[in-house]
């Protein structure tokens, strides 16, 4: 089942005509100008009008959609804040946009069970402020959580600063209902520990809108600790900062957050939070520690030690709250940050072992001088995930392509020191290409035929997050690597 | 025996339409449905591949027994945080509970309530499908969403997507101090104060409740540790590393009975009103009851928005029942395509975990 990308040509007028009989006229958006908001996600770098937005507000009407668009062989991206950095929710020519938005109700917050119930449409952000009340909050916190959607962090599996200590969004979430292009809806996961029969949250979890649509969610709520302190420490050397992360572990430490920014980064970042970062550092880390106030001073105690004998330069522990938020608020501002220094950054996303860093930046230094771009690293360093910032010019349209090509070699990278290249932003649109590389052929092939048992038409999210084979034989003829070519057994074009 | 072997095997199966029995320690061949069959001993095909304490995982091969992987983690203070059991001497020919049937059951112990079940720690794997073909999926970093997640996909799959030939795991450290905490308490309250607790930041690791006695452990911080202790009171165990091993192997007496239910249910749910509680676990999301009437403790657990699993019971009965709770029919058929998706000619473990494939 090679599922070459299918050719679909959709009949705009007869697709409005009925999307006009199951939806209120202000749930449906078919003129050009009003289509325009939707036209690309956070990676705007790629545009593409849909022919029409749904905005449903039931799961009635989700169904209604999705069975028409089943029934009429029409593509369907569904949408939650438009957050996403890979192109996930960017539409299709000949399709519709399934906007979540309007389901933005949270419908349950159970103190005793330590749980939330939401609609997809649901601020990240949100579900722990209505959980405050209780002492409790939702732990995965990616750095857009005051817009990004749970719908879009279940179809991202998103993480955040603090998924190290406390897991990404599989981790987090007990519970999904689904509506399968069919039209049909499945309750996936439960509020038991487990659920009979395969662990279809694990697949749906991250599959980037390419096997159902989600109507609802149930999270998981954990005890908010009860403090939270972070020692920031700045070393000379890249390679020395990487290693004082491995330290850290290898003394049996799992802090709530451990971050890395080099030396552009930070450069970029203190005029415009005052953070109090040491500039002339290479590199700093900053290192959290939560929980109990004993259970964080013996922690703080225990970094503080590790990190001067890797060789810190210096250190600094946050002596109050608001010097903790000064300290983050510099890594949280990073993108923002180097979006005021550059007319516009494109974000990577690749993971890498954590022992592989002093190698990947200075091969990302090398790329600097190759393409004539620069570049700001930051770092979840405590799981490998790395965030170069590629600054270029999209008004001088061949900085765009170099800075495309430079990304796509630091992914390619992410890969041959054993990474993946993705680790949170997931592959969308935008290394759809680079899938080939991660991916042999068989695996790709399970990927649709994965894809197959959900939706078999192929109608949900095409051409997104897994490569057809024809197009990974196109990549590998112009990007043979090490001399060996992938996927030999098709035919070249 | 190596990979090429292993997987040459599947590719005859395929091709002659022989039903293969996957088997590593066979130390749980009592639990899911039948075992049916020609045997594919994988127990073989072991070792550990790579270790990388820096990096928090190891990967190893499907025939490693766990004890093997225990031991080499122990030496440098870490540990597979979902306490998984071992059943060593379960069999007469057993060396206890291989990683393949680890990861292919999903059974874990006691720390589950803390750290996260087997699928959690999944980060990628070495699959042979039903075609004899080699798969990769997932890595060796801890955050990787390239692909649909397919290696946690296989935790409690029991082998019937493929065999899992190699497996990569995140470990972590073990905690730097642990105490266990005694309390004499019913039922209700017992699941009262577990969630209470549970909605308190405490370094609780493990709760076992059973004939009126509650066990916590707690785990972490030295000082999390002591000051979680004064707080919560109790009376502190003996002998409470002994203890929890019995809860993990199941050989405490909570767990003697000819047939045995365990119940997920969400943690604070009331009792089922059924007979035959033997003990409650996970702060309240695991129970497990003794008794035979399977339509009374299925719908009990459905009521309260868990399942029920025949855990433990003689054959003729688990084929009967059913070992795991029924699926709705849209979800059945969902399973059988991607059964076949992996496994197009059912040849793996047929009927392991549902009677339809």
């Amino acid at each position: 089942m090679t599922t070459p990308e299918p050719d679909f040509q959709t009949d705009r007028a007869a697709l409005a005509g009925r999307l006009k009989m199951i939806l209120p006229a202000h749930c449906l958006l078919v003129d050009d100008e009003d289509l325009r908001p939707y036209e690309c996600d956070g990676l705007t770098a790629f545009r593409q009008l849909p022919l029409a937005v749904c905005l449903p507000e039931s799961e009635a009407q989700v169904i209604d959609v999705l069975r028409t668009c089943h029934q009429l062989g029409v593509p369907v991206v569904a949408r939650g804040a438009g957050t996403g950095l890979s192109g996930g929710a960017m539409p299709h020519a000949q399709g519709v946009v399934l906007s979540l938005a309007r389901f933005n109700k949270i419908l349950r917050v159970d103190r005793k069970a330590r749980l939330a119930v939401v609609q997809p449409g649901v601020r990240n952000l949100a579900v722990s402020e209505a959980a405050a009340p209780f002492g409790l909050y939702y732990a995965p916190d990616p750095s857009s959580q005051i817009a990004c959607t749970l719908g879009g962090n279940v179809a991202e599996n998103s993480g955040g600063v603090h998924c190290l200590k406390y897991g990404l969004t599989v981790h987090n979430v007990l519970r999904i209902r689904v509506v399968s292009i069919e039209g049909e809806v499945f309750e996936i996961g439960s509020e038991a520990p487990d659920a009979p029969g395969y662990d279809l949250l694990a697949l749906m979890i991250g599959s980037e809108g390419m096997l159902g649509v989600v109507t609802e969610v149930t999270v998981k709520l954990v005890p908010k600790p009860e403090l939270a302190q972070v020692v920031m420490a700045s070393f000379d050397d890249v390679a020395r900062a990487g290693d004082a992360v491995a330290d850290i572990i290898a003394a049996g430490i799992i802090p709530a957050g451990l971050e890395m920014m080099d030396k552009a980064a930070t450069a970029a970042v203190e005029p415009f939070v005052k953070a109090g970062y040491d500039l002339r550092a290479a590199a700093i880390l900053l290192c959290e520690a939560d929980g109990t106030p004993e259970e964080v001073a013996e922690e703080i105690g225990r970094v503080t030690e590790v990190l001067r004998a890797a060789g810190a330069r210096e250190l600094r522990v946050s002596q109050s709250e608001a010097e903790r938020l000064r300290f983050w608020a510099g890594r949280k501002a990073a993108f923002p940050a180097v979006g005021r220094i550059t007319p516009d950054y494109y974000c990577m996303d690749g993971t890498i072992p954590r022992k592989r860093l002093a190698e990947m930046l200075s091969a990302i230094a090398d790329m600097e001088h190759k393409y004539g771009l620069r570049c700001a690293n930051v770092f979840h360093a405590g799981d490998g995930n790395l965030h170069p910032l590629i600054m270029y010019d999209a008004a001088k349209p061949s900085e765009w392509r170099w800075a495309e090509a430079f990304g796509a070699e630091i992914l390619e990278m992410s890969v041959a020191l054993g990474g993946s290249i993705t680790g949170e932003h997931g592959v969308g649109i935008e290394k759809i290409n680079q899938m080939c590389v991660q991916y042999k052929t068989p695996e790709i092939e399970a990927f649709h035929r994965i894809k197959f048992a959900f939706d078999d038409k192929g109608l949900l999210n095409p051409g997104k997050a897994v490569p057809s084979l024809h197009r990974c034989a196109e990549y590998g003829r112009m990007h043979v690597h090490h001399g060996d070519l992938k996927f030999p057994e098709l035919e070249r074009f | 025996m190596n990979l090429d072997d292993l997987a040459g095997r599947i590719r005859a199966a395929h091709d002659s339409h022989t039903p293969l029995r996957i088997r590593g320690a066979g130390s749980k061949d009592f639990y899911g449905g039948m075992l049916a069959g020609e045997v594919l001993d994988v127990a073989e095909y072991r070792g550990i591949v790579a270790y990388e304490p820096t990096e928090l995982y190891i990967t190893a091969r499907c025939g490693t027994p766990l004890a093997d992987i225990e031991a080499e983690l122990a030496e440098e203070g870490q540990m597979l945080a979902f306490e998984p059991p071992q059943f060593d001497g379960a069999g007469v020919d057993s060396a206890g509970a291989t990683l393949g049937g680890c990861v292919a059951t999903g059974l874990a112990g006691p720390r589950r309530q803390q750290a996260g079940g087997v699928r959690d720690f999944m980060l990628g794997a070495k699959l042979i499908d039903g075609t004899g073909q080699v798969l990769d999926f997932g890595g060796q970093v801890m955050k990787n969403v390239a692909g649909y997640d397919v290696s946690r996909l296989l935790a409690g799959s029991l082998g019937t997507l493929g065999v899992l030939a190699e497996v990569t795991l995140k470990v972590l450290p073990k905690p730097v101090a642990e105490q266990t905490l005694l309390f004499a308490m019913d039922e209700a309250e017992a699941v009262a104060r577990l969630n209470e607790w549970g909605g308190q930041p405490l370094p609780i690791s493990a709760s076992f409740w059973h004939d009126g006695q509650l066990w916590l452990r707690l785990s972490g911080a030295r000082a999390a540790v002591d000051k979680a202790v004064a707080r919560l009171g109790g009376s502190p165990a003996v002998n409470a590393a002994k203890h929890w091993i019995s809860v993990r192997e199941q050989t405490h007496p909570a767990f003697a009975a000819s047939v045995l239910w365990r119940l997920a249910l969400p943690s604070a749910a009331t009792s089922p009103g059924l007979d035959g509680l033997r003990a409650i676990e996970w702060g309240g999301g695991q129970r497990w009851y003794a008794g035979e009437a399977g339509d009374a403790v299925r719908g009990a657990a459905a009521r309260l928005g868990g399942h029920a699993v025949l855990y433990r019971a003689p054959e003729s009965l688990r084929c009967l029942e059913g070992p795991f709770a029924p699926l709705s029919p849209a979800l059945l058929a969902l399973h059988r395509r991607l059964k076949k998706s992996f496994d197009p000619r059912g040849i793996l473990n047929p009927g392991r975990l549902y009677a339809e494939f």
